[in-house]
C-alpha cells in the first residue's frame, strides 16, 4: 500500500483545521480594520466593537446563552482556571469543598490542584469502565460545604458524553455552583443554556474550526453567578477579564460557532455514517476493544486499543494517518493516559491504545485507507510481539511475573 | 519526535524477526520488560556447543520503534561473537548507533539486559 503524500489528519480532538470562511471573516480585522474595541472615542473602535459584540452574539447563539453571558478569554484552559478560580474565591466563605472527575482535562484537574494548595478540599470521582459518571456517586459525594462541581461535556480523549442535565439538576438542587468543560462539545452535541442547569460553562474556538488563541466562558446571569477575576487591568470585559479583545480572533471564533450552529446536524449524520464505517472495519480484528461507551459518544472520536501492539509503534508503523495514542512513549512523562486508567484500563490496553479522531474534511477514501493501513499494522507488530505468541500459545500473561523497569 | 534514520530502517526492515525452541539445549532466552511499563524484548541466541560462539540469533519485541530497533540491531551484533563478547555489549554503543534521543535510552538498556539474560540462560543449561 502507498501512503498519500501528507498524512492523513485524524486528529481533530487535538484542533481543527480552521475553517476558510472563518479564516475569510478573519483576515480584514487584522488589515485596515485593526481598531481597539475598546476606543470609544473613533470610528476605529466603533466598528471593532460592533464586530466583536457581533461575534459574541453567535457565540451565544450556538449554545442557547444571552451575549451578556458571554466573556471573551485566550481559550479553554484559560476559562477552565477563570472560572474554577474566580467562582473558588468567590464563595470561599460559603465552604471549601469542590467537586470533579478523574477523566477531566488537566486545565481543569490542575486548577483543582493548585485550589487545594490554597486550602480547598477537592473530590476527584472515579468514572465507570464505559467512562461515564455514576451519577449516585456523584450526589454522595456532595457534602454542606460543597461549593463548586466541575465536569467536562465531552471527554477529549475516549469522546464520551456525560449527563450534565442530570449532574447540573443535582447540583442545582443542592445550590452547588456547576461548571462544565464544553471545549470539545460545541458544534457535536446539542446545547441549550435556557434549559440546561449549568453555571459556568468553558468555551474554545479552535476546536469548532475557529482559530486557536480564543474562546470564552459562559456567566450565567439568572439565577446570577458571580466570579473573582483573574486577569487584573483595564477593567474589559465587566470586570471579569480584563485585556485588549484580540477583534480578528473573537471574529473567527463567532464565525466559526455561526457556521457550526448551521451544519452541526447534517455534519453530524456525515460524521456518525464515517465513524460507523471505521467501527465496523476494525472490530472484527481479534483483542480489539473500545474505550469509552460505544453510544454515549461523539462520533467524531473512536479510541481503540490493539492488545498486544505498543501503541508507538502502531503510529510509526501508520504513518499515513495523524493520530494519537494514549501510550506512554507519546508523551513525556512515559506514564500511560490517565483518562484510560481511570476507566480501569490495564496499562498494557493503555499503552496499546490509539485516538481517532475525525471531523469536517474527513471523506470515507480517509477511512479506508485508515482501516487497511491499520490492519496490516497490527498484523506486522504482532508478528513481532512476543506478548502476541505467548497469547497464541495460551499462555496467560497475568500468570507472569514481569520485572517492572 | 522524528527518529533516526536507522531506527526506522530497523523498524521497518527488522532483521532475525522469529523464535527458537526454548528447550533446545544450544539455545539461551533472555525474557525482559514488563507489559505494563510499555517494552517486553525477547532475545534468543543459538549457540555452537563446540567453540561456544554465538551462531544465530533471533527477538521480537512489544514496544515502541526505539526498542524495536534496539533487540533488531542486537540480533546483528552478536552474530559471530563468543558469550563473553555478546554479555560485554554496552547499552551506550547501541544508543549511540541508533542515535537514540534521552527519553529514548532505557531502550537500549533493555537490549542490554536482554543479551546479558540470554547468555546467562544458556550458561544456565550448561552448568555441568
Amino acid at each position: 500500500m502507498t501512503t498519500p503524500h501528507f498524512p492523513i489528519y485524524m486528529d481533530y480532538s487535538a484542533t481543527n483545521p480552521c475553517d476558510p470562511r472563518v479564516v475569510d471573516a478573519m483576515i480584514p480585522w487584522l488589515r485596515e480594520h485593526f481598531g481597539n474595541p475598546a476606543s470609544r472615542s473613533h470610528a476605529w473602535g466603533w466598528e471593532a466593537e460592533k464586530a466583536v459584540e457581533t461575534a459574541r452574539e453567535q457565540v451565544a447563539d450556538l449554545i442557547g446563552a444571552d451575549p451578556r453571558e458571554i466573556v471573551w478569554t485566550s481559550g479553554a484552559t484559560e476559562s477552565n482556571n477563570l472560572a474554577l478560580k474566580g467562582a473558588a474565591h468567590f464563595y470561599k466563605t460559603k465552604g471549601k469543598h469542590i467537586i470533579t472527575v478523574k477523566t477531566e482535562h488537566k486545565a481543569v484537574l490542575d486548577t483543582c490542584r493548585e485550589l487545594e494548595r490554597q486550602g480547598f478540599e477537592v473530590t476527584y470521582l472515579d468514572v465507570q469502565a464505559d467512562g461515564l459518571l455514576d451519577l449516585e456517586a456523584f450526589k454522595a459525594a456532595i457534602r454542606p460545604d460543597t461549593i463548586l462541581a466541575s465536569v467536562m461535556f465531552v471527554n477529549n480523549e475516549i469522546g464520551v458524553i456525560q449527563d450534565i442535565a442530570a449532574i447540573g439538576s443535582l447540583c442545582r438542587e443542592k445550590g452547588v455552583i456547576f461548571h462544565v468543560d464544553a471545549a470539545q462539545a460545541t458544534g457535536r452535541v446539542d446545547i441549550d443554556l435556557k434549559a440546561l442547569p449549568v453555571d459556568l460553562m468553558s468555551l474554545t474556538g479552535h476546536k469548532t474550526y475557529g482559530p486557536k488563541g480564543i474562546g470564552a466562558l459562559f456567566v450565567r446571569r439568572k439565577p446570577r453567578v458571580r466570579i473573582e477575576a483573574q486577569m487584573h487591568g483595564g477593567g474589559h470585559e465587566r470586570g471579569m477579564r480584563s485585556g485588549t479583545l484580540p477583534t480578528h480572533q473573537c471574529v473567527g471564533m463567532g464565525e466559526a460557532y455561526r457556521i457550526a450552529k448551521l451544519e452541526m446536524h447534517e455534519e453530524n449524520q456525515r460524521i456518525r455514517a464515517l465513524h460507523d464505517r471505521m467501527v465496523a472495519g476494525l472490530k472484527d480484528i481479534e483483542e480489539v476493544f473500545i474505550n469509552g461507551h460505544e453510544t454515549q459518544r461523539v462520533p467524531h472520536n473512536l479510541n481503540m486499543s490493539f492488545n498486544y501492539v505498543e501503541g508507538e509503534s502502531l503510529i510509526m508503523g501508520i504513518k499515513g494517518l495523524a493520530v494519537s495514542s494514549g501510550s506512554a512513549c507519546t508523551s513525556a512523562s512515559l506514564e500511560p493516559s490517565y483518562v484510560l486508567r481511570a476507566l480501569g484500563r490495564s496499562d498494557e490496553l493503555a499503552h496499546s491504545s490509539l485516538r481517532m479522531t475525525i471531523g469536517r474534511w474527513t471523506t470515507e477514501e480517509e477511512i479506508d485507507y485508515a482501516i487497511a493501513t491499520i490492519k496490516e499494522n497490527v498484523a506486522k507488530l504482532r508478528e513481532l510481539s512476543p506478548l502476541w505468541e505467548m497469547f497464541k500459545d495460551g499462555i496467560d500473561l497475568s500468570t507472569i511475573q514481569w520485572a517492572a523497569h | 519526535m522524528a527518529y533516526s534514520e536507522k531506527v526506522v530502517d530497523h523498524y521497518e526492515h527488522p532483521r532475525n524477526v522469529g523464535s527458537f525452541d526454548k528447550s533446545d539445549e544450544s539455545v539461551g532466552t533472555g525474557m525482559v520488560g514488563a507489559p505494563a511499563c510499555g517494552d517486553v524484548m525477547k532475545l534468543q541466541i543459538k549457540v555452537n556447543p563446540a567453540t561456544g560462539v554465538i551462531e544465530d540469533a533471533r527477538f521480537k519485541t512489544y514496544g515502541c520503534g526505539s526498542a524495536i530497533a534496539s533487540s533488531s540491531l542486537v540480533t546483528e551484533w552478536v552474530k559471530g561473537k563468543t558469550l563473553d563478547e555478546a554479555a560485554a555489549l554496552k547499552n551506550s554503543e547501541i544508543a549511540e548507533e541508533l542515535a537514540l534521543p534521552p527519553v529514548k535510552i532505557h531502550c537500549s538498556i533493555l537490549a542490554e539486559d536482554a543479551i546479558k539474560a540470554a547468555v546467562d540462560d544458556y550458561r544456565k543449561k550448561h552448568l555441568n
